[in-house]
């Protein structure tokens, strides 16, 4: 489904992937790690089609086609989903109304019949059960004066309702107590199916428990320095990103 | 409902293409104005001798004034004598069909989902009378009259109800007002006159709503809506259509009389000709409008959506006279490339326990000024009063600019007044968001303007807050690279 063939990007001048390979395939749950500033984010950005991010170097094909041509949204009607770090703030625009008209973008954009507003609302609300998501919350407007936990299931339910092809989820775990983090990990793993790749990115471990993932990936300093399955990352949370410095001097020799 | 709303809308065109255009065969005037042209234009119009000796006093004054300079607005010099102060509505020649028209224009159309018959009635293509529904508009004259409403052309108002034009014409903005209202004043056109009597709650919206406009509304139109004590009438002015007019100075006044426990909402979608990307063209638009809450309890509420034109020069304001009268003002004025705006509001308490509410909302995209100018006026008798305003602006891009101008003048220690502003951009953050989600960027940007112009959209009625928000959209298109 999608492979990065030695990614380069740099922002204002600096480089901060140097060389990323990676291959997810359809039915994949894949973790990336690493500590603060290994360009996990920057990782996740550049697959959405961040502009402020500057490809370099390499390329990523994604259902065999050239992804880093697409725009941003013709990325995501492709079925490309960032669940954001910071979900952002959009005072007015009630949650339901930028669901509706992102899902009916997609649909236009893959030839089907565009949702109308009783169909959009019974699956809206089929999918607010997968997250446990208030009503109320609905017709506030876009993560506005939501709480962290209540962004970040919002993130969820926005997946769940957009049904993506690629799921990019980028450290939903950050600022969530251990109940909000259960929930939101249940809601992911109700949407994990064989059609679906699931990439997390994320700094700690603990998500993992959760989430169980088919590979993990470590990213340090722009590159992947160490792969291997579910049980690295419990090595990693044992003996800490230290330890990696010695793995990376191997990757370089 | 919106069917309902259609008929009512379609009806409303109807009376205005029908009932409102004054029938009168004359040549356009000569440019110039004097004393003989004011004479001119009273005769064709069948005036009677007072409302000549207004024009006349009011021209009188105009000599005797200077156009104001304080607005932060830029424009080459008006020359007065250079405009013909009465014209015959002209018939243009009539297209075969839509292939001959500017293909720019229809996409606007299109966007602001305008259907293809009234595509054609807009931009001058011969139609059948699809419209035409006598008896539809028969029904909605009979409706009003029944209740003793009179809705009718300033013109019509001044021959057949005299006695209502005289006490009520510029009780409000008297024609030693301001230049461009004493101007107006000397020689008004037409317009619209309103009177809801006593007690009666006009059952549907009163409206201009003349998409479908085959007359001149003329560069100096003058409204009078009078409710009498315990009315209610709602009224839309505008239209959502982008409207191209050879007349570059427009110079409006809209008067309201509110008496004892009535109430005026008066909704307007200003929508006129911007000039192109250059700056080159578009319309001048000084208005005043002004309505007094004469009567206790009275509230009178402006709701203003204002896109167009190239030069926006407008405060509509209100006099809370009457004890408890409330005054609203929701405004969302949005400029673009070269589009200068000066606008806010007044408000004036002079009754006890009077309150005011101000929503400005200013939007400036691509090189344009978009300045909020507010009053609010507290007299020495009115205790208790309150006033809150609310003033944001938004910037999109930056080259553009956006100012606020408050005025405050409390004269009552018992006054609460609140003012809050802010002034925000546009993030590419919130931008990316939305393309992330399968949003464009044009839609983007769309989306998180109406947004933020909810609460003055709120407050339209419903189908036209619809048109509104297509029209936001439109305006603000390629304000983004």
């Amino acid at each position: 489904m999608l492979q990065i063939k030695n990614i380069h990007a740099s922002i204002e001048g600096k480089e901060i992937l140097k060389g990323i390979n990676l291959k997810v395939n359809a039915g994949e749950v894949h973790a990336i790690m690493g500590p603060n500033g290994s360009g996990k984010s920057t990782l996740a950005q550049v697959l959405a089609g961040r502009q402020e991010y500057e490809v370099t170097k390499g390329e990523v094909i994604y259902n065999n086609k050239d992804l880093l041509s697409l725009s941003p949204e013709d990325r995501a009607r492709e079925g490309i989903f960032l669940a954001f770090q910071y979900p952002i703030e959009i005072p007015g625009v009630s949650n339901t109304n930028l669901l509706k008209t992102a899902l009916n973008e997609i649909r236009k954009y893959n030839g089907q019949e565009e949702l109308d507003a009783m169909e959009f609302l019974a699956l809206l609300k089929s999918k607010m059960k997968l997250v446990e998501m208030d009503q109320s919350l609905l017709n506030r407007a876009v993560n506005e004066g939501f709480s962290g936990g209540e962004k970040k299931r919002n993130e969820i339910l926005q997946m769940a309702v957009l049904e993506p092809k690629l799921a990019i989820l980028d450290e939903t775990d950050s600022g969530l107590d251990i109940d909000a983090l259960r929930i939101v990990a249940s809601g992911v793993n109700k949407l994990r199916s064989e059609d679906r790749a699931i990439i997390v990115v994320t700094h700690y471990q603990r998500l993992l428990n959760y989430i169980v993932p088919d590979f993990v990936h470590v990213l340090y300093n722009g590159r992947i320095v160490k792969s291997g399955t579910k049980e690295l990352a419990l090595e990693l949370e044992e003996k800490g990103y230290d330890w990696l410095k010695d793995q990376k001097e191997l990757v370089m020799n | 409902m919106s069917t309902e709303v259609n008929q009512i809308e379609e009806l409303a065109n109807k009376e205005y293409k029908y009932g409102f255009v004054s029938d009168i065969e004359a040549e356009s005037f000569p440019s110039g104005l004097d004393e003989d042209i004011i004479r001119q234009l009273s005769e064709i119009k069948k005036e009677p001798e007072f409302m000549l000796e207004w024009r006349l006093k009011a021209y009188k004054h105009w000599l005797t004034m200077e156009e104001p300079n304080w607005a932060n607005i830029k424009y080459p010099p008006i020359d007065y004598q250079a405009i013909s102060y009465y014209s015959a509505p002209k018939k243009k020649p009539a297209k075969k069909n839509l292939d001959e028209v500017d293909p720019e224009l229809l996409r606007t159309y299109e966007k602001l989902g305008i259907s293809l018959e009234e595509q054609k009635v807009l931009s001058g293509v011969a139609v059948d009378a699809v419209f035409d529904s006598v008896s539809v508009a028969t029904t909605f004259k009979s409706k009003l009259a029944e209740l003793g409403i009179i809705f009718c052309s300033m013109s019509d108002a001044i021959q057949n109800h005299p006695e209502l034009v005289k006490k009520y014409l510029g009780s409000v903005v008297p024609y030693t007002d301001n230049f461009f209202a004493t101007l107006n004043s000397a020689v008004f056109s037409d317009g619209s006159f309103v009177y809801i009597p006593k007690g009666v709650r006009c059952p549907m919206e009163l409206s201009t709503y003349f998409r479908i406009n085959a007359a001149n509304t003329g560069q100096f139109e003058r409204t009078l809506i009078i409710a009498d004590e315990g009315a209610y009438v709602s009224y839309l002015e505008g239209c959502t259509a982008p409207m191209r007019d050879e007349n570059q100075l427009h110079a409006a006044v809209v008067e309201l009389v509110a008496l004892d426990n009535a109430q005026i909402k008066y909704s307007t979608v200003q929508n006129w000709y911007p000039g192109d990307k250059n700056g080159i063209g578009g319309i001048y638009n000084f208005v005043t409008k002004r309505g007094a809450c004469r009567g206790v309890n009275s509230k009178i509420s402006w709701t203003q959506v204002e896109t167009g034109s190239a030069i926006t020069w407008k405060y509509p304001s209100c006099l809370l006279i009457g004890d408890n009268s409330i005054g609203e003002f929701y405004s969302v004025a949005v400029t673009n490339n070269f589009q200068q705006a000066d606008t806010g509001t007044k408000m004036i308490h002079m009754g006890k326990n009077t309150r005011s509410t101000i929503i400005s909302k200013g939007i400036s995209a691509g090189k344009s000024n978009n300045s909020y100018r507010g009053q609010v006026k507290i007299i020495k008798r009115a205790d208790n009063a309150r006033n809150f305003s609310q003033c944001d602006s938004l910037l999109i891009g930056d080259k553009c600019g956006a100012h606020t101008f408050p005025y405050l003048d409390i004269n009552n220690p018992s006054a609460q007044i609140e003012h809050e502003a802010t002034t925000s951009k546009i993030g590419e953050d919130q931008i990316f968001y939305l393309n992330q989600r399968g949003i464009s960027t044009e839609d983007a940007i769309g989306m998180i303007v109406n947004g933020y112009c909810k609460e003055v959209f709120k407050e339209l009625p419903m189908e036209f807050a619809v048109e509104a928000q297509k029209l936001l959209s439109v305006s603000l298109e390629g304000s983004v690279g």
